[in-house]
């Protein structure tokens, strides 16, 4: 195992963060307090508590999710397309390091940055609305899984992309719609029964309920059902990785 | 002979059908300057490409110091390192990060001092703290080479290392290539000046269209192919060549103003000036007067082309 490499790429890609530390941390939390001022501080107290729990609070986990899921993406989909377009990918392939290693290190510091963000999200909220967690242990459990799921799934993005645009449009066009769409801001037993079980096709909805569970307790479809999910995400996302490796897809020709 | 690098059958076909490399087999020995000469798509960055993991070879074998570049691919990548042709350098991190990040991915512990030494050797220390970005083309250029000597590698590739390099920046590297050679690295580059390979070169290789044509040390190169030109031109005109010089290839122009002959290199070593010696020598002796003497001897550039264009 080469360390030294993993730490290496690690290292470099948390100070890509530093470099881009607006877009990477601040204008995440600043979007997400604007939902915090809309929808938590001037509709939320119109808003009829659901499950027991106060509107602004109950938006708390699917707003982290929003953020972590499309940064996770970003992030992760960024830092290895960049070197294939400036054509500095040569050193990664011609140096010693096993794939699993250069996944270590771009999804791991990719994944690092996305449960930077939520921590930093969960801080901001708690500004704005109070709110105690039920299951702190797996509400963190949950952040640091779908972190490393969505940055494997950025960077398969960033491996198949080529251009800037399909980076942007997954985020943006796939992410995005199906958070908002996952019950972000409701919980899916408010749809009519045609729209719950198209709902329930949205894997985001599964994420978003688990994480919302290991926050207040209350679930719609399940954690258990949540984190099974997640997992075979995950698993899919690395079976998918190791045969881009195996076959050189995209990278060596 | 110590072989540090030996590729066997190495063959490359692209998915599109192109067949960039064809059974080649080629030995590097170790501590000696290698030119890889070629036309363009000969099949020179394939093969550097292969030998580094850029690129996969559909049959053949590479051993690197007896690593299989497959099989023991990090005991084989560690002894090797790549000065890319195309300027990829990450436009915005600084000189000293760049270079300390690929010391760490070949898997060396940190050495400040080291680093600090590459940077100074390749003019790059009161640079090391600015942007990539902010750099000219030659210090980018440098920049790579500190990359890729930044992991202390036993073999070094400079593919075309001097295009759209200056005279002094040319001349730094060529520097630098000499010490590091003293320091026991083995250099394998492929350039576009031909004059490079022929004041750098201990051997000299030829590929063309995916074969390698020709390996040979580049003195012995010279000697075979190379031909010496002599040219005397007369102040009067002559009718015939000169009796008693027979055994030269001696042509008289048309206009019966100038004599010529040509040599080839190995002939031209041991009796080039005995034989312009007896032209010049018999034409005084005739009184026949002549205006001027000249003598060329073939560069590597006209020999390569000799090669190149009979393959074609």
């Amino acid at each position: 195992m080469n360390y030294s490499a993993v730490r290496a790429i690690y290292l470099f890609e948390l100070a890509r963060t530093w470099r881009t530390l607006f877009q990477s941390i601040a204008s995440p939390v600043l979007s997400t307090a604007l939902y915090f001022i809309v929808f938590g501080g001037a509709i939320g107290p119109r808003m009829q508590p659901i499950d027991g729990v106060p509107f602004a609070a109950f938006i708390v986990p699917g707003l982290i999710l929003l953020a972590v899921l499309t940064e996770s993406v970003s992030n992760a989909s960024f830092g290895i397309y960049l070197p294939r377009f400036t054509g500095t990918i040569y050193e990664i392939l011609s140096a010693p390091v096993s794939a699993f290693e250069v996944l270590l290190g771009f999804v791991g510091a990719a994944a690092t940055k996305s449960v930077l963000l939520g921590l930093i999200i969960f801080a901001t909220a708690r500004l704005f609305v109070s709110f105690e967690l039920v299951h702190p242990f797996w509400s963190f459990g949950f952040l640091v899984l779908i972190s490393v799921t969505f940055a494997l799934f950025g960077f398969i993005l960033g491996l198949w992309a080529d251009g800037f645009e399909k980076l942007q449009i997954i985020p943006l066009m796939v992410i995005s719609p199906l958070t908002f769409l996952g019950g972000t801001f409701y919980s899916i037993d408010m749809l009519p029964p045609l729209w719950r079980n198209v709902a329930l096709f949205n894997p985001i909805v599964y994420l978003v309920d688990s994480f919302r569970w290991a926050f207040y307790g209350i679930a719609a479809v399940g954690p258990a059902i949540s984190l099974a999910l997640t997992l075979t995400m995950l698993v899919t996302c690395i079976v998918v990785v190791v045969v881009i490796f195996k076959t050189g897809y995209r990278l060596r020709t | 002979m110590d072989n540090v690098l030996s590729v066997e059958k190495l063959t490359k076909t692209y998915a599109t059908g192109f067949a960039a490399l064809k059974g080649v087999d080629l030995s590097i020995r170790r501590g000696e300057i290698f030119a890889l000469l070629g036309p363009n798509g000969a099949g020179k960055t394939t093969l550097i490409g292969i030998v580094c993991g850029l690129v996969r070879a559909s049959g053949g074998k590479v051993t690197v110091d007896g690593f299989d570049i497959a099989q023991d691919y990090r005991s084989a990548r560690k002894k090797i390192g790549l000065v890319p042709q195309e300027l990829a350098t990450n436009m915005f991190e600084t000189v000293w990060n760049t270079t300390v990040f690929s010391r760490g991915l070949f898997g060396k512990k940190a050495n400040p001092a080291y680093v600090e030494k590459v940077l100074r050797d390749l003019s790059l220390w009161d640079k090391k703290d600015d942007n990539i970005r902010a750099l000219s083309g030659g210090m980018k250029r440098r920049v790579l080479i500190a990359k890729a000597l930044a992991h202390e590698p036993e073999i070094l590739f400079l593919d075309e290392p001097t295009a759209g390099v200056d005279v002094e920046l040319r001349r730094d590297m060529w520097e630098m290539v000499r010490k590091l050679r003293e320091s026991g690295v083995t250099i394998i580059l492929t350039t576009h000046y031909i004059e490079e390979a022929e004041d750098m070169a201990d051997r000299i290789g030829v590929i063309d269209k995916g074969e390698i044509i020709l390996v040979e040390e580049k003195h012995a190169l010279m000697r075979r192919l190379g031909q010496t030109r002599v040219c005397v031109s007369l102040t009067r005109k002559l009718d015939a060549i000169p009796d008693g010089l027979f055994d030269l290839p001696l042509t008289l122009s048309p206009d019966g103003k100038s004599l010529s002959f040509t040599q080839a290199g190995e002939e031209a070593e041991r009796g080039k000036d005995a034989g312009l010696a007896r032209l010049l020598k018999n034409l005084l002796a005739r009184g026949v007067d002549f205006a001027s003497v000249q003598s060329s001897q073939s560069s590597l550039e006209d020999i390569f082309i000799d090669l190149v264009g009979k393959s074609r």
